[in-house]
């Protein structure tokens, strides 16, 4: 029996078609578009200006305070604005627009480090270097890496687990990573393992990725410390509440943290990313992306600059299909919707997925059946119909007695609703301003 | 380009279960019983299901055109359904006007005026059915026999369901031996050739129409198994201590509304609880009250009773008895 956690939970169409694209390097973009916000938390502050010449690699903004990530040049050239733009969020924001230097080499070459296990730093120094060198979550929620690992004094941590999931239908990034990064993957867990001083490590995979989990098998058998799990295939499982349940039977407690039950989580991009901090110095710039689509004619996985606009990624994969009616940014349940071509890709972007006509438009809202469907799905055991009743009437303080707060987002319900209600939706919406009254009720 | 990009907010697609789709699943189910009733009571039966059908479908029309002025919705099915099970819980023969008052209450009464589909406590058809067996108790306990020739209407002569038989055999004194000589056999029950309304005759074409309700995920075990299994149970008991004075579990369960009312009556999604958890008690309830009915009550059949009590007791089950939350109490501890 494979592990998975036990209640709710979905299985939308898979549709992986990337799932055999090796990663391509995406060519090297005329111009970035950096912004300042691509982290959970407080922004970068800019500490270029305006025509100053940029290093590949330099700091560009600084971190702004104990949650917030410094943020590197991902090319050498000149910058040329300091703008608000509108990112994949909708909303202006404050950017860093870079021209890349076209005659600079170090914007072209192709570094391939050669794969080094030994770990110097100690354990202070890594959670530096994880600073230091911009390091995010990169499952999609770009928590700054450093801060978790900063565990206070006295709170004991046993596991580490490492999300291989990949629950979103469409995303390959996290499945081509493992395949093509395996050893350096295993070396960054070591990493984090030392930082955290634990002995334990567990890789959650889902079952349908039995490459790399063959493949993370093969490589761990000699390390007593790293164990690899397979799971049931089941959205969400990438969640991290769910993830721990699957792995290892723990329930975090409501409006808590994996760290209340002794675990710290780390995406299978952000243990690459520590890698290639820790041990080359490299800060992070680039992130696999997986563009994807029915209707693409050459859907594919890169290694992307962050800053470059999603066009160009659209271009290299033949261009926008004759009626797509959708641009998300990530996977199709819990990607967010973007206007046009212009956004750059952010430390956040795992994927961009163009969806036709026929995929995007949702169906007419009706009367709610009361089959129960939303309240089986629900991962977090909630009741969405009601939730969405409560939200929409305005009776916000009975929705967060209703508790509003723990719903994950990961919009099974929505999904399986046969009346086709919008109960994300008005949820979000509820959470939003039970948020907001218990801010200013403090 | 950027014309034609809609923007929402996640998820972006969707499973493509309509409530359309769930509620042609359940007409489907209800295929095999109708095709059972055809056969023992010729067109009466189809005559009968066609009006139900017909004046549930227009009087929602009627309504939602002229009464709410809001949009027409009688192609969901749901109105469909319930002219079906309305029709499935009468007698052949019903005076048609009778069948058109019954209509008008279950769709009128039992639906409409709480709002139309979803918002209903009471499942309508059974509104409609109770209405009628209080309004009309001698139409609506004269039962025809099974007709020699499908193509006759079925005429006055009648006879009594199994249940009546024994309701009344044993008020006068009678035991169940001697009853039981007048009683179809359990075979004949579960096949379909006993007297009734015309949908609760065969339990094997409803349970067929079930498994496929089961198979098609459009309902779950917890409300019919549980509702079968305490009614078994509770009239076991009764009829293990005295067998001449209660009949047997089988009879409990082959006749009457039973599997008619726990396959598709309890489980109608609008008025039953949404939680497993909820099921259950919803269940066990149901049974209970069924058997009390049945056994001291003045009725001899109690399902469309008992399933309405406890519709009442739905929007209570579900403040009560609601999914755990996650994290809410923490088992697992740090190993």
């Amino acid at each position: 029996m494979l592990k998975t956690f036990p209640k709710g939970g979905i299985h939308p169409p898979e549709n992986k078609i990337t799932s055999s694209k090796g990663i391509k390097r995406m060519t090297v973009p005329k111009v970035v578009t950096v912004p300042i916000a691509q982290h959970i938390g407080i922004p970068a502050e800019i500490v270029v200006d305006r025509k100053d010449k940029v290093e590949i690699g330099q700091v560009i903004a600084k971190s702004g305070g104990f949650v917030s990530s410094n943020i590197h040049s991902p090319v050498a050239g000149t910058v040329t604005k300091i703008d608000q733009i509108i990112d994949s969020s909708g909303y202006k924001k404050q950017c860093i627009v870079i021209r890349t230097d076209a005659k600079n080499e170090a914007n072209f070459a192709e570094i391939e480090y050669p794969l080094k296990t030994e770990i110097e730093l100690d354990p202070k120094e890594i959670v530096q270097r994880i600073s230091d060198f911009g390091v995010v979550g990169l499952g999609g929620a770009t928590f700054p890496s450093h801060v978790k690992l900063n565990v206070k004094e006295g709170v004991k941590i046993d596991y580490l687990l490492i999300n291989g999931v990949e629950c979103e239908p469409y995303l390959t990034a996290d499945h081509r990573l493992m395949l093509e990064k395996a050893p350096e993957i295993i070396v960054g867990i070591k990493i984090l393992m030392k930082a955290l001083h634990i002995s334990k490590a567990v890789i959650g995979i889902e079952n349908n990725k039995k490459d790399a989990i063959a493949l993370f098998k093969d490589l761990t058998k000699n390390e007593s410390g790293i164990q690899v799990a397979a799971l049931q295939v089941k959205y969400p499982q990438g969640g991290e509440k769910q993830l721990v349940r699957a792995i290892l039977g723990r329930e975090v407690p409501k409006n808590g943290l994996p760290l209340d039950v002794g675990v710290i989580v780390n995406n299978v991009g952000t243990v690459f990313a520590v890698y290639e901090a820790v041990q080359h110095n490299k800060p992070l710039m680039e992130r696999v992306v997986t563009v994807t689509g029915k209707k693409l004619e050459n859907p594919s996985n890169f290694w992307v600059k962050i800053g470059t606009p999603i066009k160009d990624l659209v271009a290299e994969v033949g261009g926008l299909p004759e009626g797509t009616r959708k641009l998300v940014n990530g996977g199709p349940m819990m990607g967010k919707a973007i206007k046009n071509t212009d956004v750059p890709v952010t430390k956040g972007t795992s994927g961009i997925l163009v969806i036709s006509e026929e995929e995007a438009s949702r169906g007419k809202a009706e009367n709610c059946i009361r089959c129960g469907q939303c309240v089986y799905v629900c991962p977090m055991g909630l009741e969405p119909h009601l939730l969405m009743n409560l939200a929409e009437k305005g009776m916000y303080e009975k929705a967060a007695a209703e508790d509003i707060m723990t719903c994950i987002e990961c919009g099974s319900c929505s999904y399986v609703c046969p009346s086709h209600r919008p109960l994300l939706d008005y949820i979000r919406y509820g959470k939003n301003i039970v948020k907001k009254l218990e801010i200013s009720k403090n | 380009m950027s014309q034609s990009i809609i923007i929402s907010a996640s998820p972006h697609v969707h499973s493509a279960k309509t409530s359309k789709k769930v509620m042609y699943d359940v007409v489907i189910a209800l295929i095999p019983a109708f095709l059972v009733s055809l056969y023992v009571f010729g067109i009466s039966a189809l005559i009968l299901t066609a009006i139900a059908v017909a004046s549930c479908l227009l009087f929602e029309y009627l309504i939602q055109k002229y009464l709410l002025k809001s949009e027409i919705t009688i192609g969901d099915g749901s109105a469909l359904i319930t002219g079906i099970l309305l029709a499935f819980n009468l007698p052949a023969g019903l005076p048609i006007w009778m069948i058109i008052v019954g209509s008008l209450v279950a769709i009128g009464i039992g639906k409409m005026s709480f709002g139309g589909l979803g918002f209903n406590i009471f499942n309508p058809a059974l509104v409609g059915r109770v209405f009628l067996l209080v309004s009309f108790p001698v139409q609506m306990t004269m039962w025809p026999t099974a007709v020699e020739n499908n193509m006759s209407i079925a005429d006055a002569v009648t006879g009594a369901t199994p249940l009546g038989l024994i309701k009344e055999g044993l008020m006068f004194g009678d035991t169940m031996t001697n009853i039981s000589a007048n009683l179809p056999s359990n075979m004949e029950m579960f096949l379909g050739i006993s007297g009734g309304s015309i949908g609760e005759m065969s339990a094997l074409a409803l349970l067929l129409g079930g498994i496929y309700l089961l198979v098609r995920k459009v309902i779950t075990w917890h409300i019919p198994v549980t509702m079968l299994v305490t009614m078994a149970v509770m009239t076991g008991i009764f009829w293990m201590v005295d067998p001449e004075s209660y009949a047997s579990p089988l009879i409990h369960i082959l006749s009457g509304g039973a599997i008619l009312g726990a396959f598709y009556m309890a489980t109608d999604m609008v008025t039953s609880p949404m939680t497993k958890k909820g099921m259950l008690i919803f269940a066990v309830f149901i049974a209970v009250i069924t058997v009390v009915i049945r056994l001291f009550g003045a009725y001899p059949e109690g399902v469309s009773f008992a399933i309405l009590i406890m519709n009442a007791f739905v929007p209570l089950i579900n403040t009560y008895f609601k999914p755990r939350r996650f994290g809410s109490k923490i088992k697992s501890k740090i190993v």
